[in-house]
């Protein structure tokens, strides 16, 4: 009983830590100028939306990793899909939470086209020393 | 010896320990964060320590189980006061940091007390209780210390990230852990419960590490945005 009770206690407060993390993450990136090629690419001017999310994953998958990005990109990708579970279940009942995590899921999208931007600039400086040599 | 998988966990988080060392060297913060390096030092110390007892004298011996446990408080000796540098870097332009030593010398003392007083009535292999009772105690104080830090990072609008995704990191690593030794107790009759604590082991080093390579000392983020609140 008491296990159970610790083991309930400490899930919600990795979930809280987690979504914390995430925001911490995504927050990061909100005050960062996309570049033109980017903005070219992507079509998104100003600020993504969630619905871009998906679209903006396929395309950083077209590009040279970096080492830096993995770990963030993962994280929140699951909480993406958290942010979706949630809409198609508890955020049909309450609508504040409906703009919380359609809030939440652009700042993942453009937590993800931040990272699209820092690849192809990372794509370019590659091949500017391939160049070189 | 345990299971290759077991292993494989095992050097991953090994190598991760290096890695947060090096890139603080590398970044020129290892000075500037010396109780988190001191930790993943004193981590690689214990890693060779059971390495050695494991390899001479085998997993199910008695050497290797004062080595694992002895190990295990002194690497949550040191998390502890990873924890409390955490403090006094959030709290130190407040010039708190007199209160925080002082208070977290006393919480220490508390629950060693504590952890001696719960083992005392066992006659019977006094020392090892006391080590894993202390651990298991102070890992349940940092879980608690953690959220309370995480409170007054939000409550002073903190805007270092590093600062602030090493606090949420930690957070996660001690919440992953509690839930893990609670499952422990439920089902350890599944072989996949045995892994998670290893696997855990490697979110701290992993996270800290991804913290240090992607941002700078300077790097700044907006406080609003880390309050999770449906408005």
């Amino acid at each position: 009983m008491m296990a159970a009770l610790i083991f309930a206690v400490s899930v919600v407060t990795l979930l809280m830590f987690f979504v914390s993390y995430c925001r911490s993450l995504t927050a990061a990136s909100s005050s960062y100028a996309l570049s033109k090629e980017v903005r070219d690419v992507t079509g998104i001017h100003a600020f993504a939306s969630g619905r871009d999310f998906a679209r903006v994953m396929q395309l950083l998958q077209l590009c040279p990793e970096r080492p830096q990005d993995r770990l963030g990109l993962r994280a929140v990708a699951y909480y993406f899909e958290i942010l979706n579970l949630l809409q198609k279940t508890l955020a049909r009942l309450t609508p504040s939470i409906q703009s919380w995590a359609e809030q939440e899921r652009a700042g993942c999208a453009n937590f993800a086209v931040v990272a699209l931007d820092r690849r192809i600039a990372f794509s370019r400086e590659i091949l500017a020393q391939q160049g070189e040599l | 010896m345990p299971g290759p998988l077991a292993l494989a966990i095992w050097y991953v988080g090994i190598v991760l320990e290096i890695a947060f060392v090096v890139c603080s060297i590398a970044r020129k913060s290892f000075f500037r964060y010396l109780f988190l390096n001191t930790y993943f030092l004193l981590g690689l110390g214990s890693d060779a320590a059971r390495y050695y007892f494991l390899s001479r004298f085998g997993q199910s011996s008695g050497e290797y189980c004062y080595a694992y446990f002895y190990t295990d408080a002194l690497l949550t000796l040191a998390l502890y006061i990873a924890l409390i540098s955490l403090y006094a870097r959030v709290f130190g332009e407040l010039r708190f940091n007199r209160h925080v030593r002082f208070g977290a010398a006393l919480l220490l003392l508390g629950t060693a007390l504590f952890s001696y007083a719960v083992v005392a009535q066992s006659e019977k292999r006094l020392t090892t209780d006391f080590a894993y009772e202390l651990s298991q105690n102070l890992y349940f104080v940092g879980l608690v210390l953690t959220y309370i830090l995480w409170g007054a990072v939000l409550k002073l609008r903190e805007t270092r990230t590093r600062l602030v995704q090493f606090i949420l990191a930690l957070g996660l690593y001690f919440s992953a852990y509690a839930a893990c030794y609670a499952l422990t107790n439920l089902s350890s009759r599944y072989s996949v419960v045995q892994y998670m604590s290893g696997a855990i082991g490697c979110l701290l080093p992993l996270t800290w590490t991804f913290t240090m390579l992607r941002h700078t000392e300077e790097s700044r983020l907006e406080p609003a945005r880390l309050l999770a609140v449906a408005r």
